[in-house]
């Protein structure tokens, strides 16, 4: 039987075909609907910001506001200056925001605007009147993917705001591309901990609102400037992930192009220490965060978590004979596929197959390192076309994974156990849990209870008895 | 509020409070774009120009319109997108559109998103290489017989040659292979590329098989994406007439049926927007009739086969069809007699797409609710006042921008369906050839017509006539529903479907009645909370 570690990874294909990744400004503007009083804007023709909008919206359930510069045939000869200010004027007007947030696009790199150039020039225009902040990130969709849009654009919102001259009481949480419930998690655990933590970006609220009595334009929510401003003056940084942006390099790009992350950024300009550590997903994973947690606030872990780890192990003894010796594909952005491949070493389920759009070309020692098995194996630059026809030789038992996964599942007839971004085609994909050991007792579960009603399914007796 | 009376409210207050909030130039502009309608005047609406920037649009690109909705839902092509990964990925079979091949092994590559993936070093050096690569790649792979480039915006700015890639492709694998120049930025909304995949369809495929095909009477569907099964069920009424359907543009099709396309006697149009253009060509190279048909509501789906059993004038044909809608509508009937009840004078406001806001007007109208305001996302004058005003709409810079291709009688294969006279006799009983009346003549005095509406707008709808169902898309959806009202989706249907033909109707019908019986919407008040209405606190203020 071929496996992954004897599959060469094709490099030399020509095409991507049903692409494992999206494009940068997607990753760009989630990032910034966690800004509170934020209005994106995606600077380039208006087909991105709404094909944008429609996939969020598709996922979170959600209105999601994002602005175009709406590039014609004349804004591409002429340059996007023009439609630059009258979109920034009517954002102004219209929903009279704290902040604009511009991300670029394949358009608007290509042509060379320089957005930057932009902003001061309407900042000078309108020297008298009281404007927004500004944030800019570059994200031409031909670097990298969705990640590093996410992370460039956190570390955009970083550098425009970070200031030394607060009092150093809390802590930073960058948490990377998680889900709006795993936010709220980590809100209540940074609380039962008393640790005072400016997370960012927070769209805990802003991609997840409850019903309105009226309607917001700006749905309220996320991270306030006050507090992006803080994170300058914090006493240390937390940062999930291992990869990140490093994946914003290509043939033509060099390694130090890549911009450092907002925590990075944060430990090379105002020496604030950096700990860098995995999504916590899994006992280990999320020990290690409960340790870190436990050093800043100086205080044991409250009996609330050490009760939810107790259950995590719990479920791990009842249901490891569900799981034990099966055989998953995983696939998704590098870093949420390291975090579950840790968690599926714990629980004893083989990754056959693990697959990431990204391209970074460190996860794999990564997580080799991590967890010390040196058969586990990431293949970079996937499509979901090379996840089949892997899949077809490799007979997973599950596939755990977002929603672009189902047709492979389906053909397979295999339960696709959907996590991560993006899920259209359930309700609920931004109230999944990941995270903790409460987000991992919860995977663990829908993993368990797939097998389980997967046997069941196919069982010609119809046990409904464990 | 509910209607009581034939008459609709009024809007004239609501217009003035809505266009009060603008600065004067954009009041000037939307002026134009909002029309009290009166079925028995001449009224011009302002369409098919400039989103302004910074206002959020649910408009799509040039892409959208050509790769999403034209050719997006053929199955035997492959769809290539050149361009960085996001356009194909977006693409991906979004809008719902289905196919059945005829058996397992049949060519279908619709599940299929193929990107060249372009990395800045194809930005800098020129992409062809990879498009050549990833075209001659496919090729290895699936050995399709057609495959399609659609470029994205970053192509037409670095001058890559689709077009020439694809002719040498062509030459070099043999297929049938050809470009799209459909950037983003070409036009003012999806609506260009509407255009350009109908140029590139004819021009490319329209015609290359002249092997005849067997039929009495035979017709193409035009302007049909088969969304949630729409054109299985259209399908299934007309092999019951008799009819034979050559093709569909494009639901369940694929490029071998659109080659024999011309062997049709009648091109009945669904969406006109989207496809008039391919049914004037092929009536100008080839002789080929074409009329507006709906087979959205019931009563509209026995009209529109009535009108083809009309069209090609045969007894036989006619009786067919009174007996096909003699069968088909008592379960119409007794649904709707159910459900009617319920849904009488309920209110309903529809904006979407270049067609959709007027079908499904029909369905409302058999359920007995008022359709108190429409608009279209990207239609253009004609769909909103009929083709009569074409002559007289301004051709801007952008639609200058999409090729109209130079059109001549075919020298061998022109082929008149009907003589003159028989066109006029026809029009004299009532068939409106080469037509389109448009959306306008068909609503009711006072109704509401708004072009490309936005937020602010659909605030001030919701409250002034607090409609029991806003017909819209995804991107209204969760806006729409976070003010109280629900949103039917009419681009992808919720899930839902079919609703097109008789058995689509009754579909309709029921979702409709759940929609609008909802009992969520009495929980939104918690119990602890004094009475609030959910109030608009909008105000606009655009340049």
């Amino acid at each position: 039987m071929k496996t992954t570690a004897t599959y060469k990874e094709n490099t030399t294909a020509a095409a991507t075909t049903n692409a494992c990744k999206v494009c940068s400004p997607l990753g760009a503007s989630v990032a910034f609907k966690g800004i509170k009083g934020c209005v994106p804007l995606i600077h380039g023709s208006q087909g991105c910001s709404t094909y944008i909008r429609r996939y969020l919206i598709s996922h979170y359930k959600e209105p999601v506001d994002i602005a175009s510069s709406n590039f014609s045939q004349d804004t591409t000869i002429f340059g996007g200056h023009r439609n630059f200010n009258k979109g920034i004027d009517n954002i102004i007007r219209q929903y009279k925001p704290e902040v604009i947030a511009i991300a670029s696009t394949c358009l608007s790199e290509t042509i060379g605007e320089d957005i930057k150039g932009l902003i001061s020039a309407y900042k000078a225009q309108h020297k008298d009147e009281p404007l927004p902040h500004f944030v800019a990130v570059s994200t031409p969709s031909y670097q990298g993917t969705h990640m590093d849009g996410f992370h460039e654009a956190v570390a955009s919102i970083v550098a425009a705001f970070a200031e030394r001259r607060f009092k150093r009481s809390h802590i930073n949480l960058f948490p990377g591309f998680v889900s709006p419930e795993d936010i709220r998690h980590l809100k209540e655990i940074l609380e039962a901990f008393g640790i005072e933590a400016i997370i960012l970006p927070d769209y805990s609220e802003s991609l997840d609102n409850p019903n309105w009595e009226e309607y917001h334009r700006i749905p309220p929510g996320g991270t306030s400037v006050n507090d992006i401003k803080k994170t300058g003056s914090a006493q240390a940084s937390i940062e999930f992930g291992h990869i990140l942006n490093l994946g914003n390099i290509n043939n033509s790009v060099n390694d130090s192009k890549v911009n450092p992350t907002g925590a990075a950024f944060l430990q090379n300009n105002f020496g604030i220490p950096n700990m860098r550590i995995g999504m916590p997903i899994g006992i280990k994973a999320t020990d290690l965060f409960f340790e870190k947690l436990e050093g800043i606030a100086q205080i044991k872990t409250p009996e609330k978590y050490t009760k939810e780890r107790g259950r995590l192990i719990d479920a791990y003894i009842d249901g490891h004979k569900y799981v034990f010796g099966k055989k998953a594909v995983v696939y998704g952005e590098e870093d949420f596929v390291i975090a579950m491949m840790m968690f599926l070493d714990e629980i004893g389920i083989e990754p056959v197959l693990c697959a990431t759009g990204g391209e970074s070309g460190k996860a794999q020692d990564r997580i080799r390192q991590l967890t010390g098995n040196s058969k586990l194996t990431i293949l970079q630059g996937m499509d979901f076309e090379t996840i089949a026809s892997l899949s077809r030789e490799l007979k997973p038992d599950i596939m755990i994974g977002n929603s672009k996964g189902y047709y492979i599942a389906r053909e397979l007839n295999i339960p696709l156990v959907r996590v991560g971004f993006p899920i259209h085609d359930r309700m609920g994909g931004q109230r999944i849990l990941h995270l903790g050991y409460k987000g991992t007792t919860q995977l663990f579960d829908s993993i368990c209870n797939a097998l389980i009603e997967y046997k069941q399914n196919n069982s010609p007796v119809g046990y409904k008895y464990m | 509020m509910k209607v009581e009376e034939k008459i609709l409210p009024d809007p004239s207050a609501l217009k003035k409070e809505i266009l009060s909030k603008y600065p004067s130039k954009i009041a000037k502009k939307r002026e134009k774009q909002l029309i009290i309608n009166d079925p028995e005047k001449d009224q011009p609406i302002q369409a098919n120009v400039r989103t302004i920037p910074g206002i959020i649009t649910q408009r799509g690109c040039t892409y959208a319109g050509c790769k999403g909705v034209v050719l997006g839902p053929t199955r035997d092509i492959i769809n290539l997108v050149h361009g960085p990964i996001g356009c194909s990925f977006y693409a991906w079979l979004t809008r719902r559109n289905q196919t059945k091949p005829p058996s397992p092994d049949a060519p279908n590559y619709m599940m299929y998103s193929f990107s060249t993936d372009m990395q800045d070093s194809n930005i800098v050096f020129g992409g062809e290489i990879k498009l050549k690569a990833a075209i001659r790649e496919a090729f290895e792979i699936f050995k399709p017989k057609n495959i399609g480039i659609f470029s994205t915006c970053p192509v037409g700015l670095i001058g890559d040659d689709v077009h020439a890639v694809a002719r040498e492709m062509k030459e070099e694998l043999g297929i049938n292979i050809f470009g799209f120049s459909c950037e983003g930025y070409k036009g003012v909304s999806q609506s260009a590329g509407h255009h350009i995949a109908n140029n590139g369809v004819f021009k490319h495929v329209v015609g290359l098989n002249d092997t005849p095909v067997e039929g009495k009477y035979k017709i193409n569907l035009l302007g049909e994406y088969n969304i949630g099964g729409d054109a299985f069920e259209i399908e299934r009424i007309l092999e019951k007439c008799g009819i034979t359907l050559i093709s569909t543009f494009s639901g369940n099709s694929t490029i071998d049926s659109f080659e024999q396309a011309h062997h049709a006697d009648l091109n009945v149009v669904m969406c006109h927007r989207s496809i008039n253009y391919l049914a004037e060509m092929m009536e100008t190279k080839f002789g080929i009739p074409w009329f507006k048909v709906n087979f959205i509501g019931a009563e509209a789906t026995a009209k529109s086969l009535r009108k083809i059993g009309q069209y090609f004038e045969d007894k036989a044909l006619i009786d067919k069809i009174e007996e096909v809608i003699a069968e088909e509508m008592p379960p119409v009937k007794e649904a709707l007699e159910k459900i009617k009840p319920r849904t009488k004078g309920k209110l309903a406001m529809l904006f979407v797409g270049g067609s959709r806001a007027h079908h499904y007007q029909e369905l409302f109208n058999e359920l007995e609710m008022e359709t108190v305001s429409a608009g279209y996302e990207f239609g253009h004058r004609d769909d909103y006042e009929g083709r009569k005003v074409i002559p007289t709409i301004q051709v801007d810079a952008d639609s200058r921008n999409i090729e109209e291709l130079h059109v001549e009688k075919d020298e061998t294969r022109y082929r008149p369906r009907k003589t003159e006279e028989q066109l006029k006799a026809l029009e004299a009983k009532g068939l409106e050839i080469s037509g389109y009346s448009g959306m306008m003549p068909s609503m009711k005095k006072n109704a509401l017509v708004i072009d490309d509406v936005n937020h602010w707008e659909t605030e001030k709808l919701i409250e002034f006539y607090k409609p029991d169902v806003f017909c819209a898309g995804i991107k209204e959806k969760y806006v729409v529903q976070k003010m109280g009202i629900p949103l039917k989706q009419l681009h992808s249907y919720d899930y839902g479907g079919p609703y097109a033909g008789f058995a689509g109707a009754i579909n309709f019908y029921k979702d409709i009645d759940k929609l609008t019986g909802a009992t969520v919407w009495k929980y939104l008040q918690a119990p602890w909370e004094t009475h609030k209405q959910v109030e608009a606190n909008f105000v606009i203020d655009v340049l």
